[in-house]
């Protein structure tokens, strides 16, 4: 049997239970915390906050670990644990070999003074003798760019600035193991490609680096391994394409809720206002009484309005998979069912859908007259299907008008900016309409596929 | 603990850098610089000296010269106090070290009070100037005794500096308090009238402050004729302000986990 291979980083069932703020319980959480060394102690559980419960992983000594997860799941607080900032609640957490932790850079710079002297300073903070940072400074101040502002004071340095000197001195403590919360993001482009050079190296040279981000595509792409927390809890350890994964259809899921959640509200709101007697102060311009259009439909609100006569009494956007969905990508195959209905038999009827971007651009519109068909009766209960094959938009938040009216104009019944969906992109291209397509070189020019996501 | 004292010794470099990054930044972008170091007790004792020399002049011919007298209690006092109203905020303000970085949060009243004790030395030429000037009787058998009453200031301080360092961030009160509490401090301490001249009862109570032995001490030594009689209550005071060091780094180290949580 192969020997377990070295741990570098071991938690075990780790939680963690933070003091909610409140005042009255102030000497009470003093005198436990000098008495038994615990904040925590004897608090009733609605005075706590658990950040982490029960969390459990391992990363190998030489490995990349990533860590993901909504805002809020837990994962600094995990990284604050290894790095020894806080003590777990229960549980324990190891650590083997020097850390260096690219928390907060530059948390120890003091703005008065030059950024020279503040190199020293962190570096001693950070674990290095001064002999070490005067080997390594110029190193550290070529990598940062400031070669002509290392002696200005702090204090006169842009953010960025800022940040890629704290970045450089943190980099060179040389450690064994380096914890990263989301400080790739603060360089230009030139920046982020070095940094992630860094790592490269870290990499090849052995080193342990555990790394909490949003940027997906990174863990994907670096680590070894990657942990998904959600709400305190471990959701999902090992492979980070299969954890990424898992995590992006959960935050889909959410994302899809949360924009049925908004719907459904706008939906009910636009109920009450055609309910209640016309408000003579609406700010938003809103169709005058819930059977009258608007006299510009097009810069009208959210609102629904038509004589009902005929209805439209569900809308679903329906994916590749044939369920009802919210986020899609762009490019894929997205049916809009209208389900219709008649008091009395209709035969002057036309139904439309109209897209829209978060600006109010209308992106797509059509009807069964403009396409030439006639409508010749809608009777009962039936179902409308607009196929699109290709939802050829731009990533964004769209909105969809739906309608149903005489040839005339006169409404039925007009849904006017009642749901919205997501479209998802690989590419950030610019527009509305992505429309499907391809380069080609000839002659003197010379392209190069470079690696996504950097 | 133990372990933890013991590593006070490996930090003796950042708290080193961060004193001298301390004092550098006081003064940075200032005309003087440095020089406020002097300036600021001279103006003090000026205001004094005026104060009590002219408008409420002293009555007792054994504190003449008054200004010397004077000298030599506020300047352990400054740095005393400085220390202690700095070290309620110092963990505080050094929050962001705390919650982000892997940082020996006592590094921080030490450098506190380390760095005020570079001001007090930074004074001391103008001691030495008014010695001089007035040429004060000095013996060479008292002046040794001088750098242990430093020292015992400098243990007692730190040991109130972890104190009060560490409970303010649980009990933010204590910063006002404290203000407060050291204006009173200052005038229950034989700094701006002498021991002698109090009455038997409040004698007592002054016997009580640790701060009167130092001030005493001091004054016997630069101020006063004849021998360091003091130095019982001084090396009492010292094994106390041991005490009160270790007591101090045992709270410290009691509620240093809680203090990422807090500031």
């Amino acid at each position: 049997m192969m020997p377990a291979p070295a741990r570098a980083i071991d938690v075990v069932n780790v939680t963690k239970t933070y003091r909610r703020y409140a005042r009255r319980k102030q000497f009470a959480t003093l005198k436990s915390a000098i008495l038994s060394g615990t904040l925590v102690g004897d608090l009733r559980p609605e005075d706590s906050f658990h950040a982490l419960r029960g969390v459990s992983f391992g990363v190998r000594a030489g490995s990349t670990f990533g860590i993901v997860g909504r805002n809020g799941s837990g994962k600094s607080t995990a990284l604050k644990l290894v790095a020894g900032i806080t003590k777990p609640t229960t549980g324990t957490v190891s650590v083997r070999g020097r850390i260096s932790a690219l928390i907060e850079l530059g948390a120890g710079f003091h703005p008065e003074i030059s950024g020279r002297e503040n190199v020293f300073i962190n570096g001693i903070m950070l674990g290095l003798t001064k002999r070490e940072i005067t080997r390594r400074f110029d190193e550290i101040v070529e990598f940062a760019e400031l070669e002509d502002f290392i002696d200005a004071p702090v204090k006169t340095y842009s953010s960025g600035m800022y940040m890629r000197l704290g970045f450089a001195v943190a980099i060179n403590v040389d450690p064994d193991v380096l914890l990263i919360d989301e400080v790739l993001a603060v360089g230009d482009e030139a920046f982020t490609h070095k940094c992630l050079d860094k790592f490269a190296e870290y990499r090849r040279r052995n080193k342990t680096v555990l790394l909490v981000t949003h940027a997906l595509n990174l863990v994907e792409r670096f680590c070894d391994e990657a942990l998904w927390l959600d709400d305190g809890r471990a959701r999902a350890v090992g492979d980070p394409r299969r954890v990424v994964s898992a995590y992006i259809t959960d935050v889909e899921k959410q994302e899809e809720r949360h924009m049925a959640e908004a719907d459904a509200k706008a939906r009910e709101a636009v109920e009450r206002h055609n309910a209640a007697p016309a408000e003579p102060e609406s700010r938003i311009s809103r169709p005058e009484s819930p059977r009258a259009a608007p006299p510009d439909m097009f810069q009208a609100a959210e609102g629904r309005w038509g004589s009902r006569e005929g209805e439209i009494t569900d809308v679903r956007l329906v994916g590749e998979d044939g369920q009802p969905a919210r986020v899609f990508y762009s490019g894929e195959r997205v049916a809009i069912r209208l389900s219709l209905k008649a008091a009395a038999p209709l035969d002057d009827f036309v139904i439309g859908i109209g897209i829209f971007n978060a600006d109010g651009v209308c992106a797509f519109g059509t009807n069964t007259n403009i396409e030439d068909l006639q409508g010749e009766r809608l009777e009962g209960e039936g179902e409308a299907v607009v196929t699109i094959d290709a939802l050829d938009l731009v990533a964004g938040t769209y909105k969809l008008d739906v309608a149903l009216h005489k040839l005339d104009g006169y409404p039925y019944d007009y849904h006017r900016l009642l749901y919205s969906f997501r479209v998802k992109s690989r590419t950030r291209d610019a527009g509305i309409y992505r429309p499907r397509h391809s380069w080609g070189f000839s002659g003197g020019v010379r392209v190069r596929e470079r690696v996504a996501g950097s | 603990m133990l372990k933890n004292l013991r590593g006070l010794l490996k930090y003796r470099q950042l708290i080193q850098s961060m004193v001298a990054r301390e004092l550098k930044a006081r003064y940075r972008g200032s005309v003087l610089g440095f020089f406020w170091s002097f300036i600021n007790p001279l103006l003090l004792l000026l205001v004094y000296t005026f104060v009590f020399s002219y408008v409420l002049p002293a009555r007792q011919p054994n504190l003449d010269p008054y200004a010397l007298f004077l000298f030599c209690g506020i300047l352990p006092w400054t740095w005393f106090s400085s220390s202690i109203l700095e070290s309620a905020n110092v963990l505080i303000s050094g929050g962001n070290l705390i919650k982000k970085v892997m940082f020996p949060a006592e590094v921080l009243p030490f450098v506190t009070v380390l760095a005020n004790m570079v001001h007090f030395f930074l004074g001391l030429p103008i001691l030495v100037g008014f010695l001089i000037y007035y040429r004060a009787p000095l013996q060479a058998s008292e002046l040794a005794w001088f750098p242990v009453v430093v020292l015992v200031q400098l243990v007692l301080t730190l040991g109130l500096a972890l104190i009060v360092s560490a409970l303010t961030v649980h009990f933010r009160d204590l910063k006002d308090i404290l203000s407060n509490l050291v204006t009173f401090w200052f005038f229950a301490t034989p700094i701006i009238y002498s021991m002698q001249d109090a009455p038997a009862l409040a004698k007592r109570f002054l016997n009580g402050n640790p701060f009167t032995h130092l001030a005493i001490s001091y004054q016997e030594i630069l101020f006063y004729q004849g021998d360091f009689g003091h130095w019982k209550w001084l090396l009492a005071l010292g094994a106390g302000s041991v005490a009160l060091f270790l007591a101090g780094y045992y709270l410290f180290d009691r509620l240093r986990d809680t203090f990422a949580e807090e500031v």
